[in-house]
């Protein structure tokens, strides 16, 4: 069994009108099983609304499964017992930078996690350390997060699930609300997290070029796994995607355009060195 | 406009001031504010003035900080001045029409004046020197004793310090919304205050939204950071009183011991 | 009819340690009509000038002419500019507080001091005319999804009629087909309406598509303004202060440089493969036409 491992997770809620009488239950997640190896790196791609981020708070025990099981590192998710031990294997990073920034001064934020896991001052000191520097982020120890740009939010909220020594993080969407180069920095950043670290990434985005470098992809669409495959598979059938509101990476679409007008390229182009070597030059 | 608040605010820098304990900081502070409720006369104003002055040259935060935090107090200030100015009796200085100064009047609105602003800059010497987590750590040890009464101090104090967090969050973004509803035509300044009240609708209901979005956001963000109340937490910067802690209480002692005795002096000036 | 700024500059915190200059001697001519991006990181002063353009931020010097006027002119009425020059913020959504949509919209015209009547057409036509579908006008504007919520927002500025459209980042957030329907509509409603419309964004791609013009702006300056193609030139100068080029064009100078003669102004992804097509065919195929594979 992988690090995290879904069987037929279904999840629905209640949606009730303004009066608070029940209009309907809503199926947000439907019938999802997933296997996520550890040190694995996984996108999970879906257009607002397709349910990605109600599965993500499934991996950190937020919600549980209406119906189906979800097992972090061995444990069920719907076991009370192994609530915090879920929460501290699999860490989770959200949307908005302001809103998960407990801390007032950026190191006391991420030693936030640690003090809540009870461990001794001395060693939250060196994981506060560590982390900070596994995001690039040392240097700024002491500033208020208020002073930090978007893109330096996002890694020091990274750094404070970091410090909880998780085998897994889970991104739910962590560069929506940045600019290009806010994009760039954190994702670099939880690149690093999976290569030298080897924790196993599980990132929600809407942002194509973001997942290229994923080893497994996901594409959710009302609630169910719509696509899977790699990068490569899946950017391979541009249509699809647009169907799922999603789209392709420039240079892929750039590719396909060519293959319509007759250029005998290869599917799923991902950069612009592959597309120049399937061009021959 | 309202960023000017700063009332709460943690700058940054390097100074004994900053490294010293919570809890002396906090202590300091209520003894220097209670220490001006006791003085009679200018002497002891003199030496709060002088130490609160030696406290912010020792602290390295620009003076124009603490006088920032003033102008949110400004009105306050003015209001207590104009009160005590007008309404003492005693023996007037000058008479026009029906309104008199007094002497007794104008020493008062002098008192007081010098009491409120000595006390807002005292109390932002501390929140300018101490981070809020500090700051609330401090509070927590310092009414620990009363979670025996059941009193839920680690609650309040983690609450406090999570308000304090998002006080220039919030009001970055009620300028955003402000100028945004500004943009739609809306008026935030003329009319009568019922129509006033009124304008605030746009504004108040799109930050209360965001508010509780941000609230529901950051308890999801805690709890998946294992945050289960202070039970079993550890600290990162636990409360150790170093030698500077207890060198600090010595001086807070002798600036009391001083002022004191010469602020309960009955001289001749009326203060 | 036009908005001109003639030597404009803003110092930020003037006189604090905080003081900055938001912006550095800027001068610009935005004519009617036409549809401007602009472009440049966080902190290079662009919602600064946003906010200068309808007078929200007052210029510490220089002048800003609209129609003719100064906006700086005492007895200029810039309540009423704030109806000709509307401006839309980022997550715009964020700003909603009726209890329907409808009413919502009306907030706009409804302070211009209208009767109701043509209040409630203009809101009626502003909602129309970003796509929002008839039986949602009377729906809470918080039950709406994120697509839908950013249209009644940018539907309650336009049912104020303003001349100049500004809208800072309205694809923010949205998933891909959010951000290219935004997009198209915007483009629709600047053709239908001959509006001048200025579209704040990050993305080069986006822009590229669908603007005439482009000012990218750095460090409170501008740097380029131009149409995009000839902004795109500057491929290098624009990586030196963070930003970039359209990917499509950066792919047309690889090619070049490789020996496939195209031409390197291609900077959407239509005019590339058409333009990469053509060289193609004109130099008789691939070099390797035969299966090349990866």
């Amino acid at each position: 069994m992988g690090i995290v491992k879904a069987e037929k997770l279904t999840y629905e809620y209640i949606r009730r009108d303004e009066e608070g009488n029940v209009e309907g239950l809503v199926r947000a997640v439907d019938e999802v099983s997933l296997d996520v190896k550890q040190g694995e790196f996984i996108a999970i791609l879906g257009h607002n609304g397709s349910g990605k981020s109600t599965l993500a708070k499934q991996i950190n025990a937020i919600l549980y499964p209406t119906e189906g099981t979800v097992w972090v590192d061995g444990m069920d998710t719907k076991e009370e017992e192994h609530l915090w031990d879920i929460r501290q294997t699999a860490g989770m990073v959200f949307q908005n930078p302001d809103n998960q920034i407990i801390g007032q001064v950026v190191e006391e934020d991420v030693g936030f996690g640690p003090e809540n896991m009870g461990i001794p001052t001395e060693e939250i000191w060196q994981r506060v350390e560590e982390s900070l520097r596994a995001v690039g982020m040392y240097a700024f120890r002491k500033y208020s997060p208020n002073k930090l740009s978007g893109g330096q939010k996002q890694r020091v909220s990274i750094a404070g699930v970091l410090a909880m020594h998780p085998k897994c993080i889970v991104l739910d969407e962590p560069t929506a609300m940045l600019d290009p180069n806010g994009r760039r920095e954190v994702i670099r950043a939880v690149r690093g997290l999976n290569q030298v670290e080897g924790v196993t990434v599980i990132l929600i985005t809407h942002y194509m070029e973001e997942i290229v470098h994923a080893d497994h992809v996901f594409v959710m669409d009302q609630g169910r796994i719509a696509m899977e495959g790699t990068p490569r598979e899946i950017f391979s059938q541009v249509e699809r995607l647009q169907d799922l509101r999603l789209d392709v990476p420039q240079v892929t679409l750039l590719a396909y355009e060519l293959q319509n007008r007759g250029l005998p390229l290869p599917d799923g182009i991902l950069t612009r060195e592959e597309l120049i070597q399937a061009l021959g030059l | 406009m309202l960023r000017d608040i700063t009332l709460g605010q943690y700058y940054q820098t390097e100074s004994c001031i900053h490294r010293l304990d919570p809890r002396v900081k906090l202590g300091g502070t209520i003894l220097f504010v209670l220490s001006l409720f006791f003085f009679r006369n200018a002497l002891g104003y003199v030496a709060a003035v002088l130490f609160l002055g030696i406290v912010i040259r020792l602290s390295h935060v620009p003076f124009r900080y603490m006088v920032r935090g003033m102008k949110g107090i400004l009105l306050l200030l003015l209001l207590t001045v104009v009160f005590n100015l007008f309404l003492t009796p005693g023996t007037p200085i000058v008479t026009v029409w029906r309104i008199r100064i007094t002497w007794e009047g104008a020493a008062l609105a002098l008192t007081m004046a010098v009491r409120l602003t000595l006390l807002i800059i005292g109390s932002s010497v501390m929140t300018l020197t101490t981070t809020p987590n500090h700051l609330t750590d401090g509070m927590e040890r310092l009414l620990g004793p009363l979670r025996i009464f059941k009193v839920p101090v680690h609650e309040v104090a983690m609450m406090m310090s999570i308000a304090l967090r998002f006080i220039p969050i919030l009001l970055e973004e009620t300028d955003k919304i402000m100028k945004a509803q500004i943009a739609r035509g809306a008026d935030f300044e003329s009319g009568n205050l019922l129509k006033k009240a009124k304008a605030l609708v746009p504004l108040l209901v799109p930050l209360f939204v965001s508010a509780f979005r941000r609230a529901n956001d950051l308890a999801l963000a805690m709890e998946s950071r294992c945050y289960r109340g202070g039970e079993g937490r550890t600290k990162m910067k636990p409360l150790i009183y170093q030698r500077r802690d207890y060198a600090a209480y010595l001086c807070l002692f002798l600036y009391l011991a001083v002022s004191i005795s010469l602020g309960r002096r009955t001289l001749s000036l009326p203060l | 009819m036009s908005i001109i700024l003639d030597h404009v500059n803003y110092i930020y915190e003037k006189d604090t340690p905080l003081e900055r200059k938001a912006l550095d001697d800027i001068s610009l001519v935005i004519p009617d009509g036409q549809f401007i991006g602009i472009i440049g990181h966080t902190g290079s002063g662009k919602s600064t000038l946003m906010q200068h353009l309808n007078g929200l931020i007052r210029a510490t010097s220089g002048s800003i002419y609209f129609n003719g006027e100064d906006i700086y002119d005492r007895d200029y009425d810039r309540k009423k500019l704030r109806s000709r020059v509307g401006l839309v913020f980022q997550y715009p959504e964020h700003q909603l507080f009726e209890i329907d949509v409808f009413r919502d919209v009306c907030f706009g015209p409804k302070n211009l001091g209208l009767d109701r009547r043509e209040v409630e057409l203009r809101a009626y036509d502003a909602l129309r005319r970003v796509g929002l579908p008839d039986e949602l006008f009377y729906q809470s504007p918080f039950e709406l999804s994120g697509g839908q919520k950013r249209r009644v927002a940018i539907a309650g500025v336009l049912a104020m009629k303003p001349e100049v459209l500004i809208l800072d980042e309205p694809t923010a957030g949205l998933d891909p087909r959010g951000r290219t329907e935004i997009l198209e509509q915007i483009k629709k409603l600047q053709r239908e309406t001959g509006m001048t419309v200025l579209l704040v964004s990050h993305s080069m791609e986006d822009v590229a598509e669908y603007v005439d013009r482009i000012l990218v702006m750095n460090q409170g300056r501008i740097l380029y303004d131009d149409a995009p193609k000839a902004v795109f030139r500057h491929y290098r100068e624009l990586e030196e202060v963070g930003l970039a080029a359209p990917q499509a064009a950066y792919i047309m100078h690889d090619l070049r440089e490789r020996g496939l003669p195209v031409n390197t102004d291609a900077i959407t992804v239509e005019e590339a493969a058409e333009e990469i097509a053509r060289a193609v065919r004109a130099a008789g195929g691939l070099p390797g036409m035969t299966g090349q594979r990866i």
